[in-house]
């Protein structure tokens, strides 16, 4: 049966009709055609679809839409600066070569975002342990690790 | 994912009208159900979710018990003051379920209904001497997981929260599943001071359990090696693709040292 | 533009489009009057097909089509083709067995494709696809390559009533056994190099539009060679005009090898594009990648290295059975023969090597290229039996490597090869400083007062890359062409557009090959563009596999470099009124030598699209280049990897402590990105040695189809590498470039696995070394 769901994605309002089984990473991929937030598990585990959802990092994967009605969203596509310049955790990504494919890129960027909002300087051990619910398959995470450090650097110096 | 009838009431009573329906399913935060929804090894017909029901969620102490809302994030519980200070092991514990995604989602109540054999929270409910508050009354931890994901709660029975037991010192060991990052083992050691110590243990078993060789042992002395040499029986213990019954067994027994150690820290 | 580019840690041009949610992947991808296709599967190992119904299927909401194995063979299309014939030890082709699109009347392994539902959205595909009804016979199965062949064993395919797909040699077994027989010493191992899922994180997806207006076809596919798959699609299964069809691999997440082959996916949704007249999507799902992306190594190998009394190599003798699964997947024959027994001789003077393979089906999945593709497999044999002679002689496993060291080039090995050049002493003198190899034994103590076990391992490793001589690879048994093509447009204003037959899915092509031409010709690199992965832009394509990106995609387009500046000059001479001979070009200038008359390079680039003073008499206008480029050799990537780790021997948890690699790559083009290829491909060597393993039950059943239970490494598995390289350049391509996609992959499992086996002073250990393992070894050692 169709539902309606309204949210805030990206700061802007946003309401769609759909089944009710549509999860959240569909509805954001589908519905709003923000295809920045990628699905590349079944089981939760690879976190590709990381959202910022009412101030966490969630997976997008794991949730109803329904789950998020009334919820305020940011996915990678509202990230950078309304000009375009790179919010400074995306522009230490960048400097470090923290991406290959760029597949992974988007749900590591915004975990990493939400962790770094908590802990503005983490050690080596805390990143890593932070990244648990994200997997690349590319960079064999030696430097999403340093761009994760140097990007929480810079969030916190922009402060 | 199946189609079902989507429900998100406002009262508690509402839910669990809901919730009795012979098909449905209540939705904490979703992080097991969703799951096996998606890869269609759960279809219920109706899913009633608890996001609305505000006065779930919470963290309150009376310096004798802790109690947890059944809808609070494991996040939340990670990062509570109250928490860190009354029992450190169980902000601990919250911090090493899943993954931090996981965690913002996930509740107590879900975890502890879901009764995961490789779940964590159910180790430190059975330790910490938890008693589980539902809409229908209340359950003592000692008979409310059953067996293989499943619990004393009837149809329609919805947790509201879970007291804790404060112990004098607790730690929780987690030897953790490298794919999936649930408990191979988990052990949970509280010692609530006079002789009173128990040691549950998740992971290696069909449910969560008691050690009662352990518990016994550190009653009479608090420390390390009044396990280390207790050799724990394979005999049910859980064995697939990432750990025999045997070397189980074996963990069991590290991991319960380990938890005797850094509680005693 | 003063600064050298060539070797410039210059951010990547491509990642803003990917930081910021732009990339544009395959199921990224929806068309007006999308449909969307899901496969029904089979649930079986081994089972004939009695019955398919689709009725209830068909009448589900939403569902425009189901197709099974009869429309296709009703349509006549033809059968998955292997791209390599490996000739057996008798002289006989190998057994081709068709690998149809649609199971034909039989299943060969769990995951076989067996119908297609589509229908107007993903999800009623999905319930529609419950409601196939399919009635199997199962038969009895087998996974395990050794018993697939024992006497009785089910048979998978009538054509090969012993399951075996060929007995392939190399080498001179006379010489061997009579080396063996004077020899002083003899180390044995016997192992399973365990069987591997690649797992891009992007699932393998498909989405084919028709045209009936051009009766065209366009298929999106996420691939890492869009010209080979359009190619063995059209010519080979689909009998399509290759005009009439364009292949896109838009951003491409990760392939490892598993994009390279042309699947059945991708072939039933482009036909079935033009019979619904609608763009059909196939995107997979986790489980179904497990279940049917081509899986990578499984070989079980008894080896044996000849020593004498110094500890000088006399011989080498391997016996391996490969698994290659229920089908010859596109490459899936010269992975186990042509890309490993070639490469026994490691970094060694061997002088005598004989290998002979036994390539057997069974039913599991395909079994085809995966990162390093053979290379890790021999580099596993050759450096294990090394690490271990050199235990059991008692000698230092650094020693016993440096008096076997190749130091001659060029060097023709005793499998095929010839080594242009090398310096294996560089990357281990380096690497062993690096490490601080000098150290360890006072790590070691500290780590037994721990109660800890701390270990050293090395794996000193060669990869042949920049596949391939054409000629040599047909001789062998390719039924392709190896070469890359590259095309240098340049535009009025002076910028550049490059196209090339290589892809990039993670490389990171858009920069390293926009560093090359912006170098070469000297202009701003913000004035190149790289173009690829599409076959209507892009003239020609090998595409991107074995590490042959920089060597023969980058020689292309440095051939193609070499014309324009030629024709540039003449048109400067004539601008300059100078004679050709004259004129030199360096930084973006044409000069008359030993004046200051000159143009620069757009000024020629001007002149030749704006032709009002040009030698139109002796030039055609315009500058826009091409080159195709076969490679002479191999090139010939070799290092040094140390691994350091501590043991708790209360759980067998293994930690890795410290990982230094060297690697000689030749020239570096872009250090920052040649790193992190060296990050990545260690964390996947990494994981086959320590976590990661597929398995399948005798019935034939995959165990482990997610990533709950298959275990990828993540970021606490593992720790920060220091990597570091030494330089000789290739001797036989312009940039002096021998790639470096593979390497870490390739030597990394070898070193960790020397390195736990010296903590727990065992001779062997099963790969992965989860921490049962290692408990277990501890326990009865």
């Amino acid at each position: 049966m169709a539902v309606r769901v309204s949210m805030k994605v990206n700061g802007k309002a946003v309401s769609g009709e759909m089944e009710e089984r549509t999860l959240l990473v569909t509805f954001i991929r589908e519905h709003l055609r923000l295809t920045g937030t990628h699905v590349g598990c079944d089981t939760a585990q690879c976190g590709a679809c990381t959202v910022i959802m009412n101030g966490r990092a969630v997976k997008s994967c794991s949730i109803l839409a329904m789950q998020a009605e009334g919820a305020d969203i940011t996915t990678i596509e509202g990230v950078a600066a309304p000009d375009g310049t790179l919010h400074p955790m995306q522009a230490a990504f960048k400097e470090h070569h923290g991406l290959q494919c760029g597949f992974c890129t988007p749900g590591m960027v915004m975990n990493a975002i939400d962790f770094a909002r908590r802990n503005p300087n983490p050690t080596e051990q805390e990143i890593r342990e932070a990244l648990e619910g994200n997997l690349c398959r590319c960079t064999g995470y030696h430097n999403i690790v340093k761009s994760i450090a140097a990007g929480a650097r810079a969030m916190a110096a922009a402060k | 994912m199946r189609a079902f009838q989507y429900h998100r009431p406002a009262s508690l009573a509402e839910a669990a009208a809901l919730a009795a329906r012979p098909e449905a399913k209540l939705l904490a935060g979703g992080q097991s159900l969703v799951q096996a929804m998606k890869l269609r090894l759960a279809s219920p017909s109706d899913v009633v979710d608890l996001g609305a029901l505000k006065d779930l969620a919470g963290i309150k102490t009376d310096g004798r018990t802790l109690t947890i809302g059944a809808m609070t994030r494991h996040a939340e519980v990670a990062e509570s003051a109250e928490v860190k200070k009354a029992i450190p092991a169980l902000a601990q514990l919250a911090g090493m379920i899943g993954d931090r995604q996981v965690r913002a989602m996930g509740t107590l109540g879900g975890s502890i209904a879901n009764n995961d054999p490789a779940a964590d929270y159910p180790a430190a409910v059975l330790a910490l001497d938890a008693v589980i508050h539902t809409n229908k009354g209340r359950h003592d931890v000692g008979t409310f997981f059953k067996g293989l994901y499943e619990t004393a709660l009837a149809p329609g029975e919805i947790i509201t929260a879970v007291e804790f037991r404060i112990p004098q010192r607790a730690a929780y060991m987690k030897f953790k599943n490298p794919a999936s990052r649930f408990a191979i083992v988990g052990v949970f050691v509280a010692d609530f001071g006079g002789g009173n110590v128990r040691v549950a243990v998740t992971g290696a078993g069909p449910c969560v359990f008691r050690q009662t060789e352990m518990e016994k042992a550190l009653a009479a002395k608090f420390d390390p090696a009044s396990v280390a040499s207790i050799k724990v029986s394979p005999a049910g213990l859980n064995s697939d693709l990432h750990a025999s019954a045997e070397y189980r067994a074996h963990l069991v027994t590290v991991m319960a040292k380990r938890a005797v150690e850094a509680a005693l820290k | 533009m003063n600064a050298p580019l060539i070797g410039a840690r210059i951010p990547r041009k491509e990642d803003y489009r990917f930081l910021t949610g732009a990339g544009q992947y395959t199921d990224d991808v929806t068309l007006p009057g999308q449909t969307y296709a899901v496969f029904v599967r089979s649930p079986h190992a081994h089972a004939r097909i009695k019955a398919i119904r689709t009725e209830r299927a068909r009448r589900a909401p939403g569902v425009l089509a189901v197709y099974t194995g009869e429309d296709i063979a009703a349509a006549k299309l033809g059968t998955l083709p292997c791209g390599w014939l490996i000739t057996d030890v008798n002289g006989q082709p190998m057994k081709e067995p068709p690998y149809p699109v649609l199971a034909q009347g039989k299943v060969r392994f769990v995951g076989e494709r067996v119908a297609v539902v589509v229908a107007e959205t993903a999800a009623q595909a999905r319930d529609a696809a419950e409601l196939v009804e399919v009635d199997y016979e199962p038969l009895a199965a087998v996974t395990d390559a050794t018993k697939a062949r024992a006497p009785g064993a089910p048979v998978i395919h009538d054509i090969a009533p012993d399951n075996t797909c060929y007995v392939w040699a190399l080498g001179d077994k006379a010489a061997v056994d009579a080396a063996f027989a004077k020899a002083a010493h003899v180390t044995r191992l016997e192992f399973v190099n365990n069987r591997l899922v690649p797992n891009a994180i992007e699932p393998r997806a498909a989405n084919a539009v028709y045209s009936r207006a051009e009766d065209s076809y366009t298929l999106y596919v996420a691939n890492q060679n869009p010209h080979v798959e359009r190619l063995l699609m059209t010519a080979f299964v689909m009998g399509l005009p290759e005009h009439k069809v364009r292949v896109v691999a838009p951003d491409v997440g990760g392939g490892f090898g598993s994009k390279i082959y042309l699947y059945a996916e991708d072939v039933v949704v482009t036909w079935a594009a033009k019979q619904l007249n609608r763009p059909v999507k196939w995107t997979a799902e986790r489980s179904e990648s497990y279940l049917s992306d081509a899986h990578g190594r499984d070989h079980h190998t008894v080896a044996e290295l000849a020593l004498d009394r110094d500890g000088k190599f006399l011989a080498l003798r391997v016996r391996t059975t490969a698994n290659l699964g229920a089908y010859l997947s596109t490459f899936a024959s010269c992975i186990p023969t042509i890309l490993y027994a070639t490469l026994l001789a490691g970094q060694y003077t061997t002088p005598a090597i004989h290998c002979e393979v036994t390539a057997v089906f069974t039913n599991t999945a395909p079994v085809d290229a995966y990162r390093g593709a053979g290379r890790p497999e021999a580099t596993y044999v050759v450096e294990r039996l090394v690490e271990t002679a050199a235990r059991e002689l008692k000698m230092d496993p650094a020693e016993i490597r440096r008096r076997n060291f190749i130091t001659q080039f060029p060097y023709q090995t005793p499998v095929a090869l010839v080594y242009d050049t090398g310096n294996y002493h560089a990357t281990l003198e380096k690497a062993q400083k690096l490490a601080d190899v000098a150290g360890f034994a006072a790590r070691r103590k500290a780590s037994e007062a721990k109660g800890r076990r701390r270990g050293l391992g090395y794996a000193c490793y060669i990869e042949a890359c920049g596949i391939a001589p054409s000629a040599v690879a047909g001789s062998l048994g390719a039924r392709a062409g190896l070469f890359e093509a590259g095309e240098i447009r340049v535009h009025p204003t002076g910028t550049v557009t490059v196209f090339t037959g290589s892809h990039s899915h993670g490389q990171g092509h858009e920069t390293t090959f926009a560093q090359v031409v912006a170098d070469r010709l000297g202009i701003p690199i913000e004035n190149v563009d790289i173009v690829h992965g599409d076959t209507s832009k892009v003239l020609f394509g090998m595409g991107t596999y074995g590490s042959r990106s920089i060597a023969v995609g980058g020689t292309a387009i440095m051939k193609a470099l070499d014309k324009v500046i030629a024709k540039g000059r003449r048109i400067a001479a004539h601008l300059l009124e100078a004679s050709e001979a004259d004129i030199e070009y360096e930084r973006g200038v044409f000069r008359v030598k030993g004046t200051d008359r000159q143009k620069t390079f757009g000024e020629v680039a001007f002149a030749a699209y704006v032709p009002h003073n040009y030698p139109l008499d002796k030039l055609e206008p315009g500058l826009n280049e091409n080159a195709f480029y076969d490679p002479t050799n191999f090139t010939f990537p070799a290092g040094t990897y140390i691994c350091e780790v501590e043991v708790d021997p209360e759980t067998g948890k293994v930690t890795i402590e410290r990982w230094t690699a060297v690697d000689d790559f030749g020239k570096v083009i872009n250090p920052m990105i040649v790193e992190g290829q060296v990050h990545g491909g260690l964390v996947q060597g990494i994981g086959q040695a320590l976590t990661e393993v597929c398995r399948y039950d005798a019935s034939g059943q995959l165990l482990t189809g997610s990533f709950l239970d298959y275990c990828i490494p993540r970021a606490d598995d593992v720790p920060s590498f220091v990597v570091d390289t030494c330089e000789t350049p290739c001797t036989h391509n312009p940039l002096g470039v021998k790639g470096c996609g593979e390497a870490g992959a390739i030597g990394a499992p070898a070193a960790l696995i020397n390195a736990i086996t010296d903590a727990l002073g065992v001779k062997d250990l099963p790969m992965p070394a989860t921490p049962e393992t290692v408990w277990r070894a501890l326990r009865t050692h």
